[in-house]
């Protein structure tokens, strides 16, 4: 039988605060445990909470970015459950007036778009963190990060592979830090993901029951676990059985998905308006203003980057997935005065290369965008080849200096004198008669030998173009 | 509308309350006196009406976000049971 997969994502993003949503304790990572854990985040009898300006600018920010109706009015409610990194008791969510409702995102998936459904966004509070490893016999609890601000994206259940789902997470994850409102840090737990995940065969209507993976921390991960998942449930259903609703936890190490059979009171939050917060009221002045200061959006970047470059969808959409490198390609476009495909393709050919083999992001590139620039400059203005410039960017990236340095101190300047290039392919001729013969004999397959042999006694400096085109006439 | 005694208990573990077993039969009446009282409300046409969220005619102020708490760690450890590189310690609570 043939099975349908079906997707739907719930995407945590901590937004990029100074302070927690509701105290004045500092977010910042990393710090000492609970040494920003203030009276408000450790539930001290008699505090209250009061919203942070910072949050709701967030939120109302990513709302505009997809397109959704930023509520006007939108009410916090608790959702009770115990567990210790949470001494509160409840965490304090929005449940049925979030502030961010339904809108939608473009994903760019085999060289062609998709439109995903957003169900919702809303906002609510981290908890802290449990270490369960080194006490005997006891768990210590950190509530450095319990208050830290959250935007909980709910994505409607529109995708159909562990693929798309994953372009998907990219997006948003792009989106919220073009906006600056996340930094997008998985390994610090920043940007974490659930999936709901479900099979059905093909052509059915409605959805097979669905099971919830949790724990789902990288890109990596949420492609192995869905896959994993939709293995898991075809199986159960193949062999006659049928799959439960549940929560199952993904364990990179054994790379399998499990259940957590603990938590079957999990889902009775008995949720309420928390009567220690107002509802938050949004103003439309306060939407305009917000408005006004939104970035460029990935999408219509890539959309311009399409028509101003004439670059293709998927260059753009690489390109414009990070607005930092988007920028770095920008700049180096505008400075070094080249053909934009000229540096796309060495932003997406060598330095992506040597960003990803050194693992570095592009702010952490070795060579800057004027510099890169100043480098294809030199390509263009014929200075060096395109096969040279590969080894003025390694010097550059080794950091031995500017491009025109590395070409005047290393002699990489291109042969454009056609008189010395001449004298270049007299030697060669001279000294390969029996080629010669051979080519003038019908045999053109050994120009390609000519060139070689001319570039080879250059070092690699003569001007291919005035090559060919000098060869070609002292052949015939 | 009455409870069961079973949903009383269920209602009392999700509290964390934990019950008599001889006083069950008064809070399973009381409970069920609170849902008639929910049943007979909601026999009102409300459907005009805005929920309230909040008792108070009056909606959130804001506070810029400036970090103004600074560490008092050992200040408020100094009231825990049981504390130890920094952490609150808890009876253990993994799965």
């Amino acid at each position: 039988m043939a099975w349908e997969v079906v997707i739907g994502l719930e995407i945590h993003a901590q937004l990029a605060t100074k302070s927690k949503i509701f105290s004045g304790a500092s977010t910042a990572y990393g710090a000492d445990p609970n040494t920003q854990a203030c009276a408000v985040d450790l539930a001290l009898p008699g505090v209250l909470p009061v919203l942070n300006e910072g949050v709701v600018e967030m939120a109302a920010k990513f709302g505009l970015a997809i397109g959704a109706t930023v509520a006007s009015r939108s009410v916090f409610a608790r959702k009770n459950y115990f567990y210790p990194d949470l001494p509160k008791g409840y965490q304090i969510s929005q449940f049925e007036l979030p502030i961010v409702g339904k809108g939608q995102l473009n994903i760019e998936f085999d060289g062609e778009e998709k439109t995903i459904g957003i169900t919702r966004a809303h906002l609510e509070e981290d908890a802290g963190k449990s270490l369960h490893e080194d006490f005997q016999g006891s768990t210590g609890i950190d509530l450095n990060r319990a208050g830290t601000p959250l935007l909980e994206i709910v994505s409607e259940p529109d995708m159909r592979s562990s693929k798309e789902a994953v372009a998907y997470m990219k997006k948003i994850h792009s989106l919220v830090r073009y906006l600056d409102i996340c930094d997008g840090n998985m390994q610090e737990g920043s940007f974490r993901c659930d999936a709901n995940v479900s099979v059905r065969p093909v052509g059915q209507e409605e959805f097979g029951t669905r099971a919830e993976l949790k724990n789902l921390n990288s890109f990596r991960f949420v492609e192995r676990a869905i896959n994993l998942e939709v293995e898991r449930q075809i199986d159960v259903i193949e062999s006659g059985g049928k799959v439960v609703q549940e929560t199952r936890l993904y364990d990179a190490d054994k790379n399998e998905t499990r259940s957590m059979r603990s938590k079957e009171e999990a889902n009775d939050y008995r949720y309420f308006p928390d009567p220690d917060l107002l509802p938050l009221i949004i103003e439309p002045e306060f939407l305009e203003q917000v408005k006004a200061k939104l970035p460029e959006l990935p999408d219509e970047k890539k959309q311009r980057f399409m028509q101003e470059y004439g670059l293709s969808l998927y260059d753009a959409a690489v390109l414009t997935s990070n607005r930092e490198l988007a920028g770095f390609f920008e700049e180096t476009v505008k400075l070094s005065g080249s053909d934009a495909k000229l540096c796309v393709n060495w932003v997406m050919g060598d330095l992506s290369a040597l960003l990803n083999k050194e693992n570095l992001d592009i702010t952490e590139s070795k060579v800057s965008a004027p510099q890169f620039a100043a480098m294809l400059h030199r390509i263009s203005d014929n200075t060096i080849s395109g096969k040279i410039a590969k080894t003025v960017f390694e010097a550059m990236w080794a950091g031995e200096g500017d491009a025109d340095k590395i070409i005047e101190q290393k002699g990489l300047k291109q042969v454009t004198d056609s008189g010395a290039i001449e004298k270049l392919i007299d030697d060669v001729i001279a000294n390969n008669p029996k080629q010669l013969e051979q080519y003038r004999a019908g045999k053109e397959k050994l120009f390609g030998f000519f060139v070689g042999q001319v570039m080879k006694i250059s070092k690699g400096k003569a001007n291919p173009a005035q090559l060919n085109e000098l060869l070609k006439n002292k052949l015939s | 509308m009455s409870l069961l005694k079973e949903e009383v208990e269920k209602i009392a573990h999700l509290a964390r309350i934990s019950l008599n077993e001889q006083d069950i039969p008064a809070y399973t009446r009381n409970l069920s006196d609170i849902f008639a009282f929910v049943e007979q409300m909601n026999n009102v046409d409300t459907a005009d009406i805005i929920p309230m969220a909040h008792p108070l005619d009056a909606t959130a102020r804001l506070r810029a976000d400036i970090v103004s708490e600074t560490n008092q760690r050992d200040h408020f450890q100094s009231i825990a049971p049981q504390v130890e590189a920094g952490l609150y310690l808890v009876p253990k609570v993994i799965e």
